[in-house]
């Protein structure tokens, strides 16, 4: 990936890793674990990948992005923000009862928002259905959608998996959050995923594996899925939960809590002087 | 006498299905394994490219239905009323309520009358459910007329519906002159002394209750409430307080369903008149001829005579 675009990217990524601090802050509730792992990837769909205009939101030839893991919205809000979809101040309202701003994302509520997520394992069968009628009508459009690690423990995403390559859809992504962190404890521990991989092959899938948070990785990944036909891809994306703020990362404790006063303004330091470093 | 015309109320969705299929090209209807039960085997014939099988996964079909419907498609998707209601329930309350997409659930089976299948497969908790999701339109029509006609009219609306069909034959209450009207029940005949609200196959029970209780002198006003959500309590309560008393009937669990509904209305209304609800009376269903359930389950013309008395017997 060009060196230009890529700091753009981290850039971008950084201040939405600030929104993300900001709304769960103001809302003081939310999840700001899962947020931080997958806010590269999501940043990376909204300014490089995915065709979308924040002036026309509703596009009937867009490409769709369904956040499976709706408890990651905090990061989606913060891209969203950031690619002018809705003004920047919202952010502060976030969870609050006169908001557009939901603690699950809501295409009621959110310009920019394709599905109502939020109770885990729907948004991948929605994402099929967006990828189905794609296929039906002819349009070029495709889908991306992304879930937690833990959230491939119900059994819905299964029954989706295995309707996306039997129904050959090519234009559908999906993208594995895997953070190995779920609120009882590791994945690993609580009722393994594992192998991820070898289960999105066995069912049909063209499976990449990343590190959720290279961008040159990231880009590879997209582009190999854009290219490949026939089957649906699954990007299996190794990710950090809390990553880019120090005393979150991996700790399972910042699934679902918002940051006090005093972690609030480390959190901001710590994202401050890494945007002036990518800035300098 | 004329020979009593009987068909399933699936058979008419299934015809109505192919009938849209061909004056609406953004129809898609959905299965998941049951085409052949649920008779939207009729469209998958007649319109394979537009007709999808998830085989055996309601919770998935039902996703897939609200993101085809995000892209600008009118989607049906059916399976037994169990398993759309039942098993899907979270699924078409996040999915499919609450972003308030266009997915018509052409819920068959439904109700004691699946006969053999027993309890498993006898759904008669799905009006209850899918009350309580906002904004879903529900509509239990009372023969293959009226869900001809229903279904239909679903496709012209915009928004969530759930459609209540039966396997057993019934007979065909309307001629092929009715016309169906959207939200309205339709008080079928008057009556002064009570008033029977029905629903479903139970729309021609009351009819037949209608004769026995004049026997007995009693006059009895029936409305078919074809749609139980929104109700249209209106037309209920103008009659409740006409007759002073109201029976309701319906295949479903007496908790939740139209008696509910209709009980809600009634003490909202300041109407404050008796209302006996004919129903499933919170059992589960077991396995039979469904014509010979529908008499062990007290869903037929003598109790609702005998409850029409009972309500009677309860006006002040």
């Amino acid at each position: 990936m060009d060196a230009a675009i890529k700091k753009q990217l981290k850039i971008t990524a950084c201040k939405a890793r600030m929104g993300i601090i900001e709304g769960v802050f103001n809302a003081k509730s939310g999840h700001p674990g899962g947020a931080f792992s997958c806010v590269d990837i999501i940043t990376y769909l909204y300014f490089r990948h995915m065709n979308v205009d924040p002036a026309d939101p509703k596009n009937e030839n867009r490409d769709r992005f369904v956040l499976s893991k709706g408890h990651a919205a905090p990061a989606l809000y913060a891209v969203l923000a950031l690619k002018g979809f809705f003004p920047q101040e919202w952010i502060k309202t976030l969870r609050k009862s006169d908001s557009n701003l939901q603690g699950h994302p809501s295409i009621k509520y959110t310009p920019g928002v394709d599905m109502c997520t939020g109770s885990l394992g729907q948004g991948i069968s929605a994402a099929c259905g967006m990828a189905l009628g794609a296929k039906i009508s002819g349009k070029p459009f495709r889908v991306y959608t992304v879930l937690g690690d833990g959230e491939i423990q119900e059994g819905q995403v299964w029954e989706a998996a295995m309707y996306a390559s039997a129904k050959g859809l090519d234009n559908l992504v999906a993208v594995i959050d895997n953070n190995n962190l779920q609120i009882d404890g590791t994945c690993a521990e609580v009722n393994s995923p594992y192998p991820i991989a070898e289960k999105f092959k066995a069912f049909g899938w063209n499976v990449i594996e990343i590190d959720a948070h290279s961008f040159d990785e990231i880009d590879a990944a997209f582009a190999a899925a854009a290219e490949f036909k026939g089957k649906p891809s699954a990007i299996i994306a190794k990710s950090v939960k809390g990553k880019g703020v120090s005393y979150m990362e991996n700790e399972v404790g910042w699934h679902g809590k918002a940051p006090n006063a005093e972690e609030y303004e480390q959190a901001m330091t710590e994202l401050s002087a890494a945007l002036a470093e990518l800035e300098a | 006498m004329a020979d009593i015309i009987k068909m399933a109320t699936r058979d008419a969705y299934g015809k109505a299905l192919v009938e849209l299929g061909a004056i609406n090209d953004k129809v898609i209807v959905l299965d998941a394994d049951l085409a052949a039960a649920t008779k939207t085997g009729m469209f998958k014939k007649e319109y394979k490219e537009r007709f999808f099988d998830s085989g055996i996964q309601e919770s998935n079909m039902m996703g897939v239905a609200a993101g085809l419907a995000t892209t600008g498609f009118t989607v049906f998707a059916s399976t037994f009323a169990m398993f759309a209601a039942g098993r899907a329930f979270e699924q078409v309350r996040n999915s499919i309520g609450y972003p308030h997409l266009n997915v018509k659930i052409g819920a068959t089976h439904a109700g004691i009358s699946v006969g053999e299948d027993g309890a498993s497969h006898q759904c008669c908790e799905d009006i209850a459910l899918m009350r309580s999701i906002p904004g879903m339109v529900i509509i239990n029509p009372a023969d293959a007329v009226e869900a001809r006609a229903a279904v239909l009219a679903a496709a012209e609306y915009e928004g969530p519906v759930y459609m209540r069909f039966g396997r057993l034959a019934v007979p065909c209450v309307f001629g092929d002159d009715y016309k169906f009207e959207w939200g309205k029940a339709v008080k079928l005949c008057d009556g002064a002394d009570v008033t029977i609200c029905a629903t479903g196959l139970m729309v021609n029970e009351a009819i037949e209750a209608k004769k026995l209780l004049a026997q007995d002198g009693i006059d009895a006003e029936i409305i078919n409430v074809h749609t139980i959500k929104p109700l249209d309590a209106e037309t209920i309560c103008r009659s409740a307080a006409k007759t002073g008393c109201v029976v309701t009937a319906e295949e479903h669990n007496i908790i939740g369903g139209l008696g509910s509904a209709v009980s809600e209305a009634i003490c909202e209304s300041g109407t404050c008149v008796p209302v006996v609800r004919v129903g499933v009376n919170d059992v589960f269903g077991k396995s039979g001829p469904a014509v010979e359930l529908l008499h062990i389950y007290g869903l037929d013309a003598a109790n609702i005579a005998d409850k029409a008395k009972k309500a009677i017997s309860l006006k002040k």
